[in-house]
């Protein structure tokens, strides 16, 4: 990926149904609502350290509701 | 494949709720359920885990299924709906009768709905006046998300469902998960050097012995893969397929105890996703963390039968075990 390039994380509300693998596997990623669905932290970049675990979580997600995106870096 | 053709109908809901009305119940229910919530459960379910192991460890044998995995969940629910543990034997009676014999003999399953029914509504009377703080008071005193009470009918429902949901499910996971140890050298092995990874093995026996198959009542009149499907009918939801589905689980007929990308669906898919799923793996993790602690070594008795249940929940119910 190009030094201009981000990766973005996100979780279509639609299809969560609160499994909680997401926030199990990559726990500074996501975070649980209090009917346990899932929230993207933050922004939802992914930082080159949590890239891994960010995949992981895509995969590991039942319902096909994490999403990785790539997407322009906003200018500084 | 069609299982059964009848009019009798079990309410529990949120299971045996349909939109609009599943939400209702079930956005009550999940609260007490979220990770952060079970977590409060953690201490108690290493103490009884612990209690159990010291009856049997100096024997150098124990029956896996009945002195240890039918008994943790059991006390765990118990203790969350604040009902007598003593009453665990009656439980699970009622539960074979409604998810194994129930199957096919109709008489046995009503026999135990209205043993449950009966038994919840004993426990109900008191907690009219004090709710408290366990379950079934929780319950009592819930509304509905537009601030209605739910009927006496949906109350007793709901509560047959946490029992009968809650204890043969788990008792099945954590046996099966005993008996691929009991069987696996190296997997026990890796287990006992790498409690950590002890969590990612839990979705690996969940996926491969997947313990719960479930049913739906057909809708409408609908063709699928060739089958002729008419309304009313029960069809069979098998999870326990659609995890060693090998176009989505690369060597799918293996328990792979490490694996990395495993969206199995051992707790159902969709708006019925199992409400205890975070309950489950909890006990799951903590029961295999302090056998493995305790009983290192381990391997199954081929001297006597080791036995399976039969119906909708599948795990052992017989699990020799060689201790040492
Ligand atoms: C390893 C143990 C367990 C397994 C494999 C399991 C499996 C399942 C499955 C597959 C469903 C979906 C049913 C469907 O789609 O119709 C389900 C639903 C449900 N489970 Fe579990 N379960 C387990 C433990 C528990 C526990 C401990 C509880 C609570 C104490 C529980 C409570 C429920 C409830 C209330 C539902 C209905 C949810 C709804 O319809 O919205 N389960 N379970
Ligand atoms: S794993 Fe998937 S379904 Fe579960 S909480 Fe995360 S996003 Fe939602």
């Amino acid at each position: 990926m190009s030094e201009s390039r981000v990766l973005i994380v996100k979780i279509d509300p639609e299809k969560c149904q609160g499994h909680a693998r997401c926030h199990a596997l990559a726990t500074e990623l996501f975070e649980l609502d209090e009917f346990g669905n899932a929230r993207v932290r933050g922004s939802g970049q992914i930082p080159p350290t949590l890239e891994d675990r960010a995949w992981i979580a895509r995969a590991n997600c039942p319902e096909l509701a994490v999403e990785i995106v790539e997407q322009a870096k906003a200018p500084d | 494949m069609v299982v059964r053709e009848s009019d009798y109908r079990v309410n529990s809901p949120p299971i045996t709720s349909d939109p609009p009305d599943h939400r209702p119940m079930r956005m009550v229910l999940i609260p007490p359920f979220t990770p952060q919530a079970v977590a409060r459960l953690e201490a108690k379910a290493r103490a009884v885990c612990n209690e159990l192991i010291d009856r049997f460890v100096a024997n150098g044998m124990c029956d896996g299924a009945v002195d240890y995995a039918q008994t943790i969940p059991v006390l765990i629910n118990s203790q969350m709906l604040g009902i007598p543990a003593q009453h665990g034997d009656q439980f699970r009676e009622w539960i074979t009768m409604a998810l194994q014999t129930g199957v096919t003999d109709e008489a046995a399953l009503r026999q135990a709905e209205e043993a449950i029914a009966a038994y919840f509504e004993v426990q109900i009377k008191p907690r009219r006046e004090n709710p408290g703080e366990d379950l079934v008071g929780f319950l009592i005193a819930a509304r509905s998300p537009d601030g209605e009470p739910f009927s006496d009918r949906q109350v007793l429902g709901a509560l047959r469902l946490l029992l009968v949901a809650g204890i043969d499910t788990t008792w099945s996971a954590i046996g099966s998960s005993l008996w691929h140890l009991a069987t696996h050298e190296q997997d026990r092995a890796r287990l006992v050097a790498e409690p950590e990874s002890i969590p990612t093995a839990v979705e690996e026996l969940l996926r491969a012995y997947a313990p719960v198959t479930m049913a739906r009542e057909i809708a409408k009149t609908a063709d699928i893969g060739g089958c002729q499907l008419r309304e009313g009918q029960m069809v069979l939801l098998s999870f326990p397929a659609a995890n060693r589905d090998p176009g989505k689980f690369p060597d799918a007929d293996k328990v792979v105890i490490d694996r990395k990308h495993n969206p199995h669906a051992a707790f159902g898919l969709g708006i019925h996703r199992c409400i205890g799923s975070n309950l489950a793996r909890m006990e799951m993790v903590v029961a295999l963390q302090e056998w493995l602690k305790r009983i290192p070594v381990f391997s199954l008795d081929i001297s006597k039968p080791t036995t399976w249940s039969q119906g909708t929940v599948r795990g052992p119910r017989n699990l020799p075990i060689r201790i040492g």
